[in-house]
Parts: C-alpha cells; structure tokens; sequence
C-alpha cells in the first residue's frame, strides 16, 4: 500500500519535487569535468611556481582563459551540488540549514565572479 | 525538523565508524567526501591566485612569497592530492552508475588501485610543476 497519489506516482518526483534532478545534474558536471580537471592538472598547475609573466602569458591566449573559465564555472556548479548533499545528511535543523545553503550558493558566486573577473582583467 | 526521539536503551547508529572494521569501499568513499570539502576551499586559493596574477607585480608577489613557504606547499600538496584522487575515484563512481564494477571484489580492486594511482600521480605532479620548475608544460 502507498499513501502516494496517483498523480505523484505518475509524476515519480519523490517528497521533494525534485525527483533524480540533482542526481543527474551532479553526473553530467562530473563528466564534463573529467577532462576539464585533466588539461587543468597538466596545463594550469605547474604555473603556481612560476612568475607572473608565464601566468598571464598564458591566460592571454583565448583558449586558455576559456578552458579555465569552463573549468572553474564547472567545478562551482559540482561543488554546489555536492556541498548540498552534505549540508542535506548532517544538519537537520532549519535554521542553520538554510543559513548554510544560502553560505553555500554565495561562496560559489563570489569565487566564480572573482575568477571569471581575474580571468577577463587579464584576457582584455 | 522534530528531534529524534530519545531511547531509553540507545542503540548504535550506521555507520558506525568505531566499530566497524574499514573495508577499503568504505575508505575511499569517505576519503571521496573530505577530498570534496577540501577542494571545495581550493577553488578560494585558485580565485586567489587568479586575482593575483590579474592585480599585478605589487600583488603577485607576495602571493609568491607565501606559497613558496613550505607550510604552504605541504598545503599544495595535498590540494594536489585531493584533486587527482576526486577525479580517479569520481571515474570510478561513474563506472559504478553505467553499471560496471559493482562486484564486491571488482570494487575492492579498484579502491587500492585509485588509492595507490592517486599518490603516486600527486607526487609526480608536485615535484615536476611546484617546486619552482614552472612552465614546465608549456
């Protein structure tokens, strides 16, 4: 026996209206980021030790800055996704849940502003 | 949320962590949530970074100053770690949803396999591209 309606039945979303929305979501940024994070280890990493001008010689080619923006634009929207899941399994109050989803949704904004500005400082 | 109802005898809640003998599944999926976390805090020192190289000389500088600190670079290191380890395992946790490699030893397997790769490959990352040899790739 089921206390669903018919009609949530048919919808398949589950109690949160959701249904697998996040689920999915998290897959296809994880994919995408496969070889995004790759070029990134090879290409980006190794410029952290080095001087100024190799950074920005780099990201002054286009397609540097736009693989990095990609990336990081990416890598924001998984974070998001996989820091609610873990706000989700061990905060169970509503006070300070909602206060973390609101700190987890600026922090990806403020970080991916911050690259995205950098990144265009240094392209234009 | 309601609290949870208090038992008169409580009783163990899953998982738990201090009794439980650690399978290697049981590892590299709990390492797979801290490496999240941590890189979650990594994705702040890349926008540092990034802001740096943007600001100019004045600001780039000291930038450098810190990360060839070795606190800073054991901080490196493990920012390193975390990233390549989250991407093998994440390739492994997207095999599991296509369906492959759910079997018991199959994922025991793969586990030390990721385990193994991912210090190996984090070491070899760290010594060619942040110890001052940058550009390396280029």
């Amino acid at each position: 026996m089921s206390a669903q309606t018919p009609l949530s039945r048919v919808e398949g979303l589950g109690a949160a209206h959701s249904g697998t929305t996040h689920f999915w979501r998290q897959r296809v940024s994880a994919a995408a980021l496969v070889p995004l994070a790759i070029w990134f280890v090879v290409a980006v990493l190794g410029l952290v030790g080095g001087t100024e001008a190799e950074t920005v010689g780099f990201f002054q080619r286009p397609v540097n800055a736009a693989l990095m923006a990609a990336f990081m634009v990416i890598a924001l929207y998984h974070m998001m996704l996989g820091l609610q899941v873990v706000i989700d399994d061990y905060v169970h109050s509503d006070g300070p849940k909602i206060f973390l989803m609101l700190l987890n949704r600026a922090f990806a904004i403020a970080v991916g502003a911050a690259t995205l500005l950098a990144l265009l400082r240094i392209v234009i | 949320m309601a609290e949870r109802p208090v038992e008169a005898h409580p009783r163990p809640l899953s998982p738990h962590l201090q009794v439980y003998r650690w399978p290697v599944t049981m590892a590299t999926s709990i390492a797979h949530r801290m490496t999240g976390l941590a890189l979650a805090a990594g994705t702040a020192l890349i926008a540092w970074w990034l802001v740096a190289a943007a600001s100019g000389p004045d600001v780039y500088q000291p930038f450098q100053g810190v990360i060839r600190n070795p606190l800073a670079q054991l901080v490196l290191f493990g920012f390193v770690w975390a990233l390549v380890y989250h991407l093998l395992n994440g390739i492994r946790h997207l095999a599991w949803d296509l369906g492959y490699g759910f079997s018991v030893p199959t994922a025991n397997k793969t586990g030390v396999l990721v385990i193994s790769l991912s210090v190996l490959v984090a070491i070899g990352i760290f010594l060619v591209a942040l110890t001052g040899r940058a550009g390396f790739f280029l």
